[in-house]
């Protein structure tokens, strides 16, 4: 094994996430500020545990009703129809579409639910002071952080679609509900990776070693 | 009179600040903390934590004036996308156009007004605002110091970047084109190929700048507040 690498906070330094300058609180002190850009300044990101399964949990409740409730109205001369996010994707199945249904049944459904459970993962073992994998845990950390914007676009195909299809008494295509609690979705996962500190992966390290 | 380390005894405004360490190639690792050292690259390459592999600093050529290039490049683009119309559709005899906030519109019409405010926000004002600093901090570096307001800009770059989704938007348009594609016929506007190209520019923008560069050569947040204090009690003792 390695001897027990050397981080910042050991040496009661504080890196500016802003600028990057490292800098030492007064005596005594937890916080400061940046002397360079005047960011506040935190050994780690204030109650970033807490943060994090809040907004997870914010996430994980929205999760249901932005999945079993409609994204889209549709109104014909026929009668009304209602799409939830999965009747979207299997609607957009055809020999064509496929590739694009992939697409947003990957945007839409994976992707939020595989963010609500690789956060709570790396919560979860953050609060174990798991010493393993580090590697792996802050590299699915940047995937987390990375892929967590693209879920916004079926917000943006069910906000076109409904500008576009006004054609009444032809056809309409109208927001249903589900569509705001999916956005509540996307937006609390993405404040919910925002939150956490990765460098609490590593800190259960540096309690062995010290 | 006064240095850097001054102040204390009559100011409390100056104790917050933290004591910056002397060794300035000195930086810790944002993604695992580790302590390390910059070495000097050339262009091209790029500094990565030993640790976590989280890349720490990649220097670039000509990297203001590339951005400003690039920056000046998206806000004319980003101007044609949003006044012209982005899509059209015409089934028979009829037609309709959108364009960016015509869509964020129809949503607020139809009370769906927290995701008409998400979509504008992600669409169309956190992109405003990510071409708009860029622009302002790329011209505040012409001034030597650079002005602390390019700091506060700077700060919060990072923030309009994540909530700026173009990208994701321009996927969102492809995908509805297909789907009404099967109803009636899809017109492509000029604010499509607009915004197509204004992902790419976007991009090149985020990759030719360089952060640190800009950073070593601000006026410390500190001095400003030293200053500001030597101003007040010069007034002070004048009255
Ligand atoms: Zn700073
Ligand atoms: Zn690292």
């Amino acid at each position: 094994m390695n001897a027990p690498a050397l981080t910042a906070m050991q040496q009661g330094l504080q890196n500016c996430e802003a600028c990057g300058l490292l800098s030492r609180p007064a005596p005594g002190e937890e916080e400061g500020e940046c002397p360079r850009c005047g960011q506040s300044l935190d050994f780690r990101k204030p109650a970033s545990l807490q943060r994090t399964w809040a907004f997870l949990m914010a996430a994980a409740i929205c999760y249901i009703p932005a999945n079993v409730l409609p994204v889209l109205t549709t109104t014909t001369a026929t009668g009304t129809e209602s799409d939830t996010i999965l009747q979207g994707v299997i609607l957009l199945w055809s020999p064509s579409g496929w590739p694009l249904s992939l697409i947003v049944l990957f945007a839409s459904i994976m992707i939020p639910s595989a963010k609500i459970i690789a956060l709570a993962y790396l919560l979860i073992t953050v609060h174990r002071r798991s010493n393993s994998n580090s590697e792996q845990r802050v590299r699915l950390y940047r995937i987390v952080e990375f892929i967590g914007r693209w879920s916004m676009v079926d917000v943006f195909v069910d906000t076109f679609t409904a500008a576009l299809i006004q054609l009444q008494p032809l056809m309409s295509v109208e927001p249903g509900p589900g569509l705001f609690f999916f956005a509540a979705v996307v937006v609390f996962t993405m404040l919910a990776a925002e939150s956490f500190d990765p460098r609490l992966i590593w800190d259960a390290d540096e309690f062995d070693g010290g | 009179m006064r240095n850097s380390t001054g102040g204390t005894t009559e100011s409390i405004d100056l104790l917050m600040y933290n004591q910056p360490i002397a060794d300035r190639s000195l930086v810790s690792c944002p993604h695992c903390d580790l302590l390390q050292r910059l070495p000097d690259l050339a262009p091209g390459a790029a500094a990565r934590c030993p640790r976590c592999n989280f890349e720490l600093w990649r220097p670039r050529t000509d990297s203001l004036n590339r951005t400003l290039a690039l920056t000046i490049a998206a806000a004319i683009l980003y101007i044609v996308a949003n006044t012209v119309p982005m899509l059209g559709l015409s089934v028979v005899g009829r037609e309709a156009f959108t364009t960016v906030i015509g869509g964020a519109q129809h949503l607020w019409d139809d009370g769906s007004t927290t995701v008409a405010i998400l979509v504008l926000f992600t669409a169309v004002l956190a992109p405003a605002l990510q071409i708009g600093f860029m622009l302002a901090i790329v011209i505040g570096t012409w001034r030597d110091p650079v002005p602390g307001w390019v700091g506060f800009l700077l700060r919060h770059h990072g923030t309009t970047r994540t909530w700026s989704m173009i990208e994701v938007m321009m996927l969102g348009v492809l995908v509805a084109l297909t789907k009404i594609a099967d109803y009636a016929t899809v017109i492509p506007g000029l604010a499509l190929f607009a915004l197509g190209a204004l992902v790419f520019v976007l991009a090149g923008m985020q990759s030719a700048f360089d952060p640190r560069e800009v950073w070593e050569r601000i006026e410390w947040a500190q001095t400003r507040a030293e200053r500001k204090l030597a101003q007040e009690r010069a007034s002070g003792f004048a009255s």
